[in-house]
């Protein structure tokens, strides 16, 4: 754990209040001008983790454990009101469906003016011609009179550049994005992640992308942490884990990739099983039930923290034997 | 979800059990009523203007020409709960057959019953129904009618909806592939899907009718055989500042009723809505 | 372009239920037992059978019912809505004396129903299943339930005979010269209690609604975005909830004019309020018939009108119709 680290999650768990936790000691930190991505399927809590961070827990979700560090910040016990001095201005969060994700009866420029003034010192004007300069910079055509406009005036992809732009209007530190491309059409995906990059680059923001698809996680991410029912299966550099992953997991999730060069008659693969229900107690490692190396101490005692390499953390049985899998 | 549940529901819904259990209240009211006081209300029982509490024999006083209030609110109960209920029954059975109709139809038929509603509820309701009492002379008969007339068009517009609903539904498509006469659809296979909503509406209107009911009579306008909690309220007004129980009372009569059939129908909805989710 | 084509589709409808609702007043003129010469006879006091029968012919009633009809569609679009014979004037003028009175009385009736049930109904949503939201549900229950003339005697109960605060009835208690203000405070001193009346209904069913809606917008995805951009809570709960969820109570509030309408009768009538809905009673009960027509039919283009206009209203709101 670096000491100049951005944000740093310490064994954060999250969950019910009956003691049933969705996010089970996840621990990790980011950098500033890195991209750190949290990969997982649906249930594996990356989500939640986020909305952690961000102060945007539901209602019935709160944290069991853990502390999370932001800008040397302790994060969880901030008081809604210290919160709002966070959000919107040194963290910026983006989502899934950009569709919905805008007031429907708020013009676009005023959405922005609204999250400019609420944070910084600008007069209407001042906000205004900000709003337009956000705008142009996620490349918006035409942004004096787009600021006008309304959301249903425009299609998913530029919708979701407005949210960018909002995310990124006050300048913060970390972003935040929660499967920004998953609604958006496979051509609009890679100029999103280009903006995200060209974004990131510019003004040396961290980034935290949540998602379930490793082409993404290729293509713009420095580290990656694997999830699973709401543990870290492995983490690690990009390069190093997509090539060489240490978790079975891992594994399965880049075998199941549509690689093209399947034979016509060899079936997809995929990993048997489904994610289980979240339960009160640990019982030994989440995956073991749909582990094809399984070992016997799998399913009954908490695998150990292992370090395949100076860089990568993997828990898992079979990897602390150094057997490969 | 069988129907033995339905039963079940009902019952730990405390505004269900509150709203019926206020609402066996009034029909006790009602039925005790010529039990208890075979002379009807209109006869002179005591002193005029006694205060409720002041005499044993009195428990709820006298109004200004000596007649007994207990008397007036148990036999009230009868008539209002009366009205109320045929009101909605005419309503409903002419409402169903209008919605039926247009919903299942369509086309001119939709149209021109559509038009014909609208006319309908364009007339300000309670303004209408002055005008029909007076026409037709005021009697429960006309006041029923009334009523009747002003809140057929919210039932036709609830089935009418459902009915366009359920004719896209793939069973009914089924069932007109199969030859099914059109009559048998609607009463054996679409009009039973309908009714849930029109059983909770049907609460709601009941206490409307009685709202109605007692404004009519309020205003002199009721059936002068007969004394309804409305009339005790009128009657009451005039003699305000020395006895304002007159018109407390039977309001707050009126208040409970409407209270209760509104718990009912808030009861229902929940039970019964819950029935239509997965 | 499309607005003006929506617009004369609308215009058409309205016309077409219009004409709908005047034949429907005409047969309900001619379904009462006597007609309009046997009254008239029986307020002059004259039974004598031939000049009841001068006077029938005279009004057109011994003509076939077509032509009547015709004859009194024509009456209509004239103006010449005939005489109040109970009250000797015009029927078009007492309407017009009175219109007045009553839109002040349902105006401001409505407003405070707005105002009030949509700031009740976001405090319930905000405190769904909580405390405050139990007792506003309750409130608004009981709202519902009080007939309008209980809660007019009630207050007439409270504040005029017991207090002493307000007056009782009629609209105006100044003689003679009074400044602008003075007028107004009296105005406004009349009005509370027959405004507070008419309103409580209303402020029940639309905490109701609001409520409702406000649950419905609340966990909706762009309040999550404001949220995300550390908004402040009032500025969420106004900007980005209550705007959205008050689209739907604004095209509620056009269509409860026709019940206002109705509602204020009895309000009128307890408050000796001058206004259409008093009259339209003292008409009823003097069983003057042109004057009772007139007031319907007025009610009816009123009610007509406001949901045309509640509707451009809506389009014009909502900005993804408006720019469709």
């Amino acid at each position: 754990m670096s000491p100049s680290a951005l944000l740093q999650v310490q064994d954060m768990r999250l969950g019910l209040a009956d003691g049933t936790a969705l996010v089970d000691g996840v621990s990790w930190s980011l950098a500033a001008g890195q991209t750190l991505a949290v990969v997982g399927e649906s249930g594996s809590g990356k989500s939640l983790s986020a909305m952690a961070l961000m102060g945007l827990l539901p209602p019935a979700v709160r944290w069991l454990g853990g502390q999370a560090q932001f800008e040397g910040q302790a994060l969880r016990d901030l008081s809604e009101r210290d919160y709002r001095q966070i959000q919107g201005r040194r963290i910026g969060m983006i989502f899934q469906e950009p569709m919905t994700s805008l007031n429907p009866v708020m013009r676009i420029g005023d959405q922005l003016v609204e999250v400019l003034r609420c944070h910084l010192p600008l007069s209407a004007r001042a906000a205004r011609d900000r709003a337009v300069e956000l705008l142009a910079s996620v490349q918006i055509p035409q942004p004096e009179q787009r600021i006008s406009h309304y959301p249903h005036q425009m299609s998913g992809g530029q919708r979701q550049r407005v949210m960018i732009a909002m995310a990124l209007a006050c300048d913060p530190a970390l972003l935040l994005a929660d499967e920004p491309t998953t609604a958006l059409d496979v051509t609009v995906q890679a100029d999103i992640l280009q903006l995200l990059r060209e974004q990131q680059q510019r003004r040396a923001l961290g980034v935290l992308l949540i998602t379930h698809d490793l082409g993404v996680v290729s293509q713009v991410a420095d580290h990656v942490v694997v999830m699973y029912a709401g543990q870290v299966m492995e983490q690690g550099p990009v390069a190093q884990v997509l090539s060489q992953p240490a978790h079975p997991y891992t594994q399965g999730l880049l075998r199941a990739r549509p690689s093209g060069k399947l034979a016509r008659s060899e079936r997809l693969h995929e990993i048997a099983g489904m994610v289980a229900a979240p339960t009160r107690e640990r019982l030994g490692c989440p995956f073991a039930a749909r582990c094809a190396s399984a070992l016997p101490q799998c399913a009954r005692e908490q695998p150990p923290v292992v370090r395949p390499a100076p860089e990568r953390l993997a828990a898992c049985w079979l990897v602390s034997q150094g057997a490969a899998p | 979800m069988t129907m033995n549940t339905l039963p079940r529901r009902l019952l730990s819904s405390l505004t269900f059990v509150v709203g019926t259990g206020l609402l066996l209240a009034m029909l006790v009211m009602a039925l005790l009523g010529p039990w208890l006081y075979p002379q009807g209300p209109w006869t002179v029982a005591g002193a005029p203007m006694t205060w409720p509490g002041t005499d044993a024999a009195l428990p709820l006083g006298t109004d200004a020409l000596g007649r007994d209030i207990l008397a007036g609110l148990l036999h009230g109960a009868r008539v209002s709960l009366l009205i109320g209920a045929a009101a909605t029954a005419v309503a409903l059975c002419v409402g169903i057959v209008v919605g039926t109709l247009t919903g299942y139809f369509g086309g001119w038929v939709d149209d021109l019953l559509m038009r014909l509603t609208d006319a309908v509820q364009t007339v300000p309701p309670f303004l209408l129904a002055i005008v029909v009492v007076l026409i037709v002379n005021p009697s429960v008969a006309s006041i029923v009618g009334a009523i009747a007339l002003i809140s057929w068009p919210t039932v036709a517009r609830l089935v009418r909806a459902e009915f366009m609903r359920l004719r896209e539904a793939d069973f009914v498509s089924a069932c007109r592939l199969m030859g099914m006469r059109p009559a048998r659809i609607i009463f054996v296979q679409m009009l039973p899907n309908a009714i849930p909503p029109i059983v909770v509406s049907s609460s709601i209107m009941v206490a409307s009718a009685i709202l109605i009911e007692s404004g009519l009579a309020f205003l002199g306008l009721g059936d002068p055989n007969v004394i309804s909690w409305g009339t005790m309220v009128g009657l009451g007004r005039s003699d305000l500042r020395a006895g304002w129980y007159l018109v407390v009372i039977p309001g707050l009569a009126i208040m409970l009723s409407v209270l209760a059939l509104n718990l009912l129908g808030d009861g229902l909805n929940d039970a019964l809505n819950t029935r239509l989710s997965p | 372009m499309n607005f003006l084509r929506y617009l004369l589709r609308r215009l058409a409808q309205a016309a077409l239920v219009l004409g709908l609702v005047i034949v429907l007043q005409f047969l309900l003129l001619h379904l009462a037992p006597g007609d309009v010469a046997d009254v008239i006879a029986g307020e002059s006091q004259a039974s004598d059978p031939a000049f009841v029968q001068q006077l029938r012919s005279e009004l057109g009633l011994d003509r076939p019912l077509p032509v009547q009809l015709l004859l009194h569609l024509q009456r209509v679009v004239t103006l010449d809505w005939g005489q109040a014979h109970s009250m000797d004037a015009p029927v078009w003028q007492l309407i017009a004396e009175r219109l007045p009175g009553t839109a002040l009385l349902m105006v401001s009736a409505l407003l405070l129903a707005i105002v009030l049930g949509v700031a009740l109904g976001i405090l319930a949503a905000l405190h769904a299943r909580r405390g405050l939201d139990g007792l506003i549900s309750v409130l608004a229950l009981l709202f519902y339930a009080t007939p309008g003339f209980l809660v007019g005697i009630g207050l007439i109960l409270i504040f005029t005979v017991q207090l002493q605060w307000l007056p009782m009835s009629g609209m105006s208690s100044l003689y003679g010269d009074a400044s602008w203000w003075q007028r107004s405070v009296d105005t406004a001193r009349h009005l509370l209690m027959p405004m507070v009346s008419l309103s409580l209904f209303y402020v029940a069913i639309y905490t109701r609604l609001m409520r409702a809606a406000m649950l419905e917008v609340l966990p909706m995805d762009h309040v999550r975005t404001a949220r995300a951009k550390g908004l402040g809570r009032w500025r969420i709960v106004w900007h980005h909830a209550a705007r959205n969820a008050l689209l739907p109570i604004v095209t509620m509030a056009g269509l409860q004019v026709s019940s206002l309408l109705g509602g204020s009768v009895i309000v009128e009538t307890i408050f000796g309020w001058p206004g259409i809905g008093r009259l339209a009673f003292e008409a009823v009960f003097k069983r003057d018939v042109p004057l009772v027509m007139g007031i319907l039919l007025l009610s009816s283009v009123l009610v007509l009108l406001v949901s045309l206009l509640v509707d451009l209203i809506y389009t014009r709101l909502d900005p993804r119709i408006r720019l469709r």
